[in-house]
């Protein structure tokens, strides 16, 4: 339990998807002009990678790694399909957010309206695909641990989204400088983010 | 059709496609796409310039791919269609970089992978290649990727000179003789945040020089 909740606190501030390695920039750049809108999109981040995280985990530890088919019979336990990792962990998320597109739509069409055509662009958001591409580097023990990272992951994703939305609101009755306007002051806001959420790095769990 | 036919390779149309996306609709920092696996890997220059590379030969081949296919592909399945090319690039970039290039394949980790859900190229396949004509397909994919790839190798450039005194592992601090003078690495260079604070530069200069650009409030 006590090494779920290290992970689990580890993927939300210290390796944080956007601000330690840059995932998932692109919607967290062009959602979070507004904090509804922003609120929406992280909570179906953290839904889908909640989901395809441990998904993938149990694809890649019972199809694809070396030896990972020998439950099939002594045949094939020297096939390694690991090249296969990156059409199958897409095909995944692809499906994934397709569900949680018709889900949304069935119980909450309020949200499924606002958020429009960036939930069907979460199948190519990289913090998703990275977060199952971290779990396969990383080689997490079981499906506990990979499901604390991804939902780890989401929810660092989400205060971040939300953080910058924040900011961003304000930031517009600021006298910024001519060719900073919008996409600069944004990137450079981001930095100082990252700078505080280092801070984090010193903590021992 | 046949004029079309007759139009030289490099025709000003054509060249167009080439050059914009490196400056005026720069993918980076015009469009903002891209950007996810645009800063992790710039902290030496080296693993800058191999995704680069990457990124320019997955996009030129997956707009040629897709421009091929254009009439033959369900517009209700295009977006699985779309990836399943990218992938299957990204996968052979991957194998060939691991069999040459093994040690810049370690530093680049996951990044080769995440190519896939680079939306440079998705934005493009959608945009362009589903409706036009291979060579110009080809251009502007490649046009693209080096709109890309030039804000890479720039932002990669400052961080490894300011960050290790070095540019592509020659010591370029040490033989100017700089530390003898007191002159100290700035270390935060390398840390990620300072990736985005580049950018961000980078964007500053280019759109003061670009007046066009500016946002309006």
């Amino acid at each position: 339990m006590e090494g779920l909740v290290n992970i689990f606190v580890r993927s939300v501030f210290i390796d944080n998807m956007v601000f330690a390695y840059f995932l998932g920039m692109c919607s967290y750049l062009a959602v979070s002009r507004t904090v509804s809108t922003a609120n929406g999109l992280g909570i179906a981040v953290i839904f889908v990678l909640g989901i395809t995280v441990p998904v993938n985990y149990l694809i890649e530890n019972y199809f694809l790694s070396s030896g990972a088919l020998a439950w099939l019979g002594a045949g094939f336990a020297n096939v390694d399909l690991s090249f296969l990792s990156f059409i199958m962990f897409i095909a995944v998320i692809a499906s994934m957010v397709q569900l949680v597109e018709m889900m949304v739509e069935k119980f909450a069409p309020a949200l499924y309206s606002s958020l429009g055509i960036f939930l069907p662009l979460i199948a190519v958001n990289c913090a998703i695909l990275g977060g199952s591409l971290f779990m396969q580097e990383r080689e997490y023990a079981n499906i506990a641990e990979a499901s604390a990272f991804g939902l780890g992951s989401g929810v660092g994703f989400y205060l971040a989204i939300v953080g910058i939305a924040a900011i961003r609101e304000k930031i517009r009755y600021s006298n910024v400088p001519g060719p900073l306007r919008g996409l600069g002051i944004t990137f450079i806001v981001t930095g100082l983010m990252g700078i505080a959420f280092m801070s984090f790095m010193g903590i021992k769990l | 059709m046949s004029s079309m036919d007759k139009e030289p390779l490099f025709s000003a149309k054509n060249v167009k496609l080439l050059t914009t996306p490196l400056n005026d609709e720069n993918p980076i920092t015009v469009q903002v796409l891209g950007i996810c696996s645009a800063l992790a890997v710039t902290v030496k220059l080296e693993p800058a310039v191999v995704l680069a590379v990457a990124v320019v030969a997955v996009m030129g081949a997956a707009n040629v791919i897709i421009s091929v296919l254009r009439r033959t592909i369900p517009q209700r399945i295009r977006i699985i269609v779309q990836l399943v090319v990218i992938a299957s690039l990204v996968i052979l970039v991957d194998q060939v970089l691991k069999a040459f290039l093994y040690d810049v394949s370690r530093q680049l980790s996951v990044f080769v992978g995440l190519i896939i859900t680079n939306c440079i190229i998705m934005g493009r396949l959608e945009a362009f290649a589903l409706g036009n004509r291979v060579w110009p397909s080809f251009l502007d994919g490649v046009g693209n990727a080096a709109g890309y790839g030039w804000i890479l190798i720039v932002v990669a450039f400052f961080r490894e000179l300011l960050g290790s005194g070095t540019v592509w592992d020659y010591p370029v601090m040490e033989k100017l003789g700089l530390y003898t003078i007191g002159y100290e690495n700035n270390g935060f260079m390398i840390l990620p945040p300072m990736a985005l604070i580049t950018v961000g530069i980078i964007i500053w200069v280019q759109r003061s020089r670009n007046r066009k650009l500016i946002e309006s409030k």
